[in-house]
């Protein structure tokens, strides 16, 4: 009959209106309104202790006026900024910065003098990579063959300058390194998740073992 | 009427337009509410992809494919990848293949879902099944994420494969994701395609025939809406399209609800055969031995697949080198907007809106 | 108890009032006058401003219940609930800067908004919330408020006109075309009430409405709200703006404090045509006595408010001759229809000495209605229905050779 289609589609609509399992899976990004339950937790106190110490808070939380910060949640895999970089798996190969299609990872090595056991060794001068013109596109990652580079976990790093945008060494070296379980499978097989906040120390990331110093010294002692 | 002077009026619609989905322009001339003369205008998102991916390795090329049609990167990243492999000869393992496979299929849900919801948008529905269907694709595109680490700009695919196994997380939220996606789309389809005015609005309007789409090498769900019944999964089974049982819908007179209804039971179809690989798939490897710098002999070749919008092709030279001489790709979306003029003349301001939403374009393809 | 703090907000005590400061002044020749005057004014200066911070709040609440519909949240950062959000959206407007398009007929231009707002603004005064709150008692009040709506198509037609800009001269064609014609249907569906009230003064109706007329006379309800929402141009009418088609049609040019008062005034019409409808079908203010009348009133106009957004939140737009045709193929029908059964029901019904109709008359009429009306839209659905849902089944083209590679 003509006319029930109209009806019909005004159900669905009240349908979604009211079952609030069909309501969009929002967040209030990026904060979130904190009732007094979530502050205690966040503040690792008992609600009705924390209630009781903080009766001001409390009483504007129940109005709603009390935010706090909520990110998404992503999965691990999710390929984000703030490049994980560990100095000491990196050999300055650069095959990173071959396989950029941007050609945004600019490394300038040098030599750091001639170690008798391991011969030539090289040592990273520049490694800058600039993050204004990346598209997290991860080949980089993938082209690393020691497993020295990983993607980042981080978004929303916006800065006022674009040169702020450039990661260089400096800053590689120091930043706490929450690698993306992201073309790591030994990383997934840990168990790692960075966006809960794990670290990962460089001799947890790489795919093998690094030889240890005794194994190296006896490896170039034979030849 | 006579004794009034009337005069047609030229109307820009676009580049900046709510309805024209990106920066095109239509230079349209109406007699008042009617349109009498129109000629589109398009080259505001050129981005020369195609020579950009002279100077990029093959594998540096994914990453450009995912910026052309951006609601669709899968489908690109697999036709382009399987340029390439026919251009070198890489042999791709079997359990890539199915999650290839997958991968096309949930973007084609996730691209039909937008152009849907773009579609009744333009009909004037105030957003508000389009935030349904949006509800819908982002749960695929959290699927993706699980999968490849992104949502819209993937580059999930390589020549060879995939980079990157499914782990458990994915399956897991795919089997949901399939049995909830029917009662969805059912639901969608109630609050659409039985609603009078939606009925009132698409049927009869902007009608292409078969003989005219075919003529215009339209393809994808516009062709299959005039009543040809092509789809290269079937004509042409790449992948493992051939292990799979699947219907190709087709419409009834190829107007503008027919284009819309066509999308709506191929999503239908790409949940069956989802369900179907899921059973099919099994364990192995998923990447074949291929070098970082892929160089492929001399000579030239032209794969394409059947992506949401339609026949997506790639077009390859390779003269030896790390990259490859030419590359051109059939664009749907571009090709499909050619038969504009043949739907449009003779139809009211509103029908216009409508019957572009229906072709679904996406300016990112259209100008590359 | 409520009739004390409601009766503050009334013409005669803001009178009294003013009397006595301008006795008190030594003005006591005068003071009747100037009273009268300070009076009224007061009590407009009163009405438009709560009228406006009604608006304000109608939008928080459209924007919210639509956001609801549509499985999103909504405002909710400014203020509890995103309470503050209309206050900063009208700080936004009016800081913006206001501009004029060069091209623009300046004077054409600048009044339209005005234009526009002042009848939505007029319409309020007839309204009456309560048996004694309203600004004015016109004999003919519902006739005012079919006269003062007209202007709205000028309104309009002069703001697309007066910016030049081409989607805006379409956009207000448009507005011309439809506003014009729905104002047939809805003149058609005040008459029915007419009939029976018997009056044209809108606390008579109020006061008639022993059955409220929705019951009485569905057909004329769906007439008249049929009309009213095209006289909204809202969905599925929206064809002044369909910002999808037009971009924003008549107020594409509009910025600052101009569009702030189009934008008022948009906003503003469903709340005066929800105290309408409320007024003409819904009983006004009556309800039973644990609330105050006014409380009553608010309350069935919320519920009119909420429908019309339920309809705008969940069906498309029809195209403009769709629209057209649908008032006067249909819509006038109907409305034509009506009147002359009701017509009919009166004059059989009516006590010819006395002219009035006991609520047992008012109960027979709904019965015949409804019996009329269900009938009625059965056979209109049964009439138009045969065109869309017969489809045969699709055949593939002859032209389509699709033979998988390897299969003859
Ligand atoms: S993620 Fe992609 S664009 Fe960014 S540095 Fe790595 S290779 Fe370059
Ligand atoms: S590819 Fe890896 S090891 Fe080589 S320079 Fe880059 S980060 Fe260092």
């Amino acid at each position: 009959m003509y006319g029930l289609g109209l009806i019909k589609g005004l159900g669905i609509t009240m349908k979604n209106l009211v079952i609030p399992s069909r309501q969009f899976n929002v967040y209030q990004y990026p904060n979130k309104r904190a009732t007094p339950w979530d502050l205690a937790k966040i503040n690792n106190s008992k609600p009705f202790t924390y209630i009781a110490k903080n009766p001001l808070t409390t009483i504007k939380s129940f109005v709603g006026l009390v935010n706090v910060e909520e990110k998404l949640p992503q999965h691990p895999n999710f390929r984000g900024e703030e490049f994980a970089w560990y100095d000491n798996r990196c050999t300055g190969c650069a095959s990173c910065a071959k396989y950029c299609p941007l050609g945004i990872i600019k490394i300038v090595t040098g030599t750091s003098g001639v170690n008798s056991q391991e011969g030539q060794s090289y040592d990273l001068e520049v490694f800058d990579i600039d993050i204004g013109r990346c598209m997290f596109c991860g080949l980089c990652v993938e082209a690393c063959p020691y497993d020295a580079l990983h993607m980042g976990s981080g978004f929303e790093e916006a800065q006022y300058q674009r040169s702020n945008l450039v990661i260089d060494i400096n800053k590689l070296k120091s930043a706490e390194k929450k690698p993306s379980t992201w073309f790591r499978p030994q990383l997934v097989n840990q168990g790692h998740d960075p966006i809960s906040g794990d670290t990962a120390d460089w001799r947890k990331v790489g795919r093998h073992e690094k030889p240890s110093q005794e194994d190296q010294s006896e490896r170039w002692a034979k030849r | 009427m006579t004794g009034i002077r009337t005069e047609p009026v030229t109307v820009n619609l676009g580049p900046q337009h709510p309805s024209t989905h990106g920066v095109f322009r239509l230079r349209v001339t109406f007699d008042g509410e009617e349109i009498i003369d129109l000629e589109p205008v398009f080259g505001y998102l050129h981005r020369g992809t195609e020579k950009l991916a002279e100077t990029r390795n093959y594998t540096q090329i994914v990453t450009l494919t995912d910026r052309m049609d951006y609601v669709a990167s899968m489908s690109n990243n697999l036709a382009y990848v399987r340029t390439v492999e026919d251009l070198s000869g890489i042999e791709v393992p079997e359990r890539a293949q199915y999650i290839r496979v997958i991968c096309a299929e949930l973007q084609r849900i996730a691209s039909h879902l937008m152009a849907t919801g773009f579609l009744l948008n333009d009909i004037g529905a105030l957003a508000t099944p389009l935030i349904y269907c949006f509800r819908e694709r982002e749960k695929i595109l959290d699927l993706f994420e699980m999968l490849c680490g992104a949502r819209i700009t993937l580059s999930y695919m390589r020549p060879g494969g995939v980079f990157q196994d499914a782990d458990q997380d994915f399956w897991n939220a795919l089997d949901i994701l399939i049995q909830e996606l029917p009662h969805y789309l059912d639901e969608l389809e109630t609050l659409i395609s039985k609603n009078e005015i939606v009925l009132a609005r698409t049927r009869s309007v902007g009608v292409l025939s078969d003989e005219d789409a075919i003529d215009y090498g339209v393809t994808g769900p516009i062709l299959r809406a005039s009543r040809v019944k092509w789809d290269l999964r079937k004509a042409n089974p790449y992948e493992i399209y051939d292990r799979i049982d699947f219907e190709v819908p087709i419409g009834v007179e190829g107007d503008t609800y027919d284009r819309f209804h066509v999308r709506l039971l191929e999503m239908q179809e790409s949940v069956k055969i989802i369900t179907q690989c899921i059973t099919q798939i099994e364990k192995g490897s998923i990447r074949a031995d291929v070098p970082y710098f892929i160089r492929p002999k001399p000579g030239e070749t032209y794969q394409s697949v059947e992506g949401p919008k339609g026949e997506l092709g790639f077009y390859l030279i390779s003269d030896g080198g790390v990259s490859p001489y030419r590359c051109k790709v059939r664009a749907p979306s571009f090709i499909n907007l050619t038969p504009l003029k043949k739907m449009m003349l003779g139809w009211k301001m509103g029908d216009l809106i409508t019957i572009l939403g229906s072709i679904d374009i996406v300016l990112g393809e259209v100008d590359r | 108890m409520y009739t004390s703090f409601y009766q503050l907000i009334d013409f005669h005590s803001f009178y009294d009032m003013y009397y006595k400061i301008f006795e008190s002044l030594g003005l006591s020749s005068s003071a009747s006058w100037m009273s009268y005057l300070a009076a009224g004014g007061s009590l407009s200066f009163l009405a438009i401003n709560l009228l406006v911070l009604a608006t304000a709040f109608y939008t928080w609440f459209e924007r919210r219940t639509i956001a609801r519909f549509q499985v999103r949240r909504g405002p909710n950062r400014n203020g509890p609930f995103g309470l503050g959000q209309p206050f900063a959206d009208v700080i936004k407007l009016i800081m913006k800067e206001d501009t004029i398009p060069t091209e623009a007929d300046k004077p054409v231009f600048t009044i339209a908004p005005i234009a526009l707002l002042a009848p939505t603004l007029l319409i309020i005064t007839v309204i009456p919330i309560d048996d004694a709150s309203f600004l004015a008692t016109l004999n003919i009040g519902i006739l005012f408020i079919v006269g003062i709506t007209s202007v709205n198509s000028i309104a309009i037609f002069m703001a697309g006109w007066g910016s030049r800009n081409k989607y805006a001269i379409l956009g207000s064609m448009r507005g011309a075309a439809m506003l014009i014609s729905y104002e047939i249907p809805m003149a058609l569906g005040i008459t029915s009430v007419l009939l029976i009230s018997g009056s044209l003064a809108m606390t008579e109706i109020v006061a008639k409405q022993d059955i409220w007329f929705i019951v009485v006379m569905p057909m004329g309800f769906f007439v008249f709200m049929a009309a009213a929402t095209a006289e909204m141009s809202r969905t599925p009418f929206d064809q002044i703006e369909a910002e999808s088609e037009l971009g924003s049609g008549y107020n594409t040019e509009f910025s600052g404090i101009k569009f702030a008062i189009l934008f008022l005034a948009e906003f503003m019409a469903p709340i005066v045509t929800s105290a309408v409808v409320t007024t003409l079908f819904l009983g006004g203010s009556q309800g039973f006595d644990f609330l105050p009348g006014q409380a009553w009133f608010v309350l069935k106009m919320f519920v009119v408010i909420f429908i019309l957004l339920w309809i705008r939140s969940t069906w498309p737009r029809l195209r403009i001759d769709q629209i057209m045709g649908f008032a006067w193929k249909i819509l006038m029908e109907l409305g034509f229809v009506n009147i002359f059964l009701i017509a009919i029901e009166v004059a059989v019904l009516m006590d010819p000495v006395t002219g009035l109709l006991t609520s047992q008359d008012l109960l027979i009429m709904a019965a015949i209605n409804w019996v009329f009306t269900i009938l009625t839209l059965v056979f209109l659905a049964n009439l138009l229905g045969k065109r869309n849902y017969d489809r045969p089944d699709p055949v593939p083209s002859p032209l389509a050779n699709m033979q998988p590679k390897g299969e003859k």
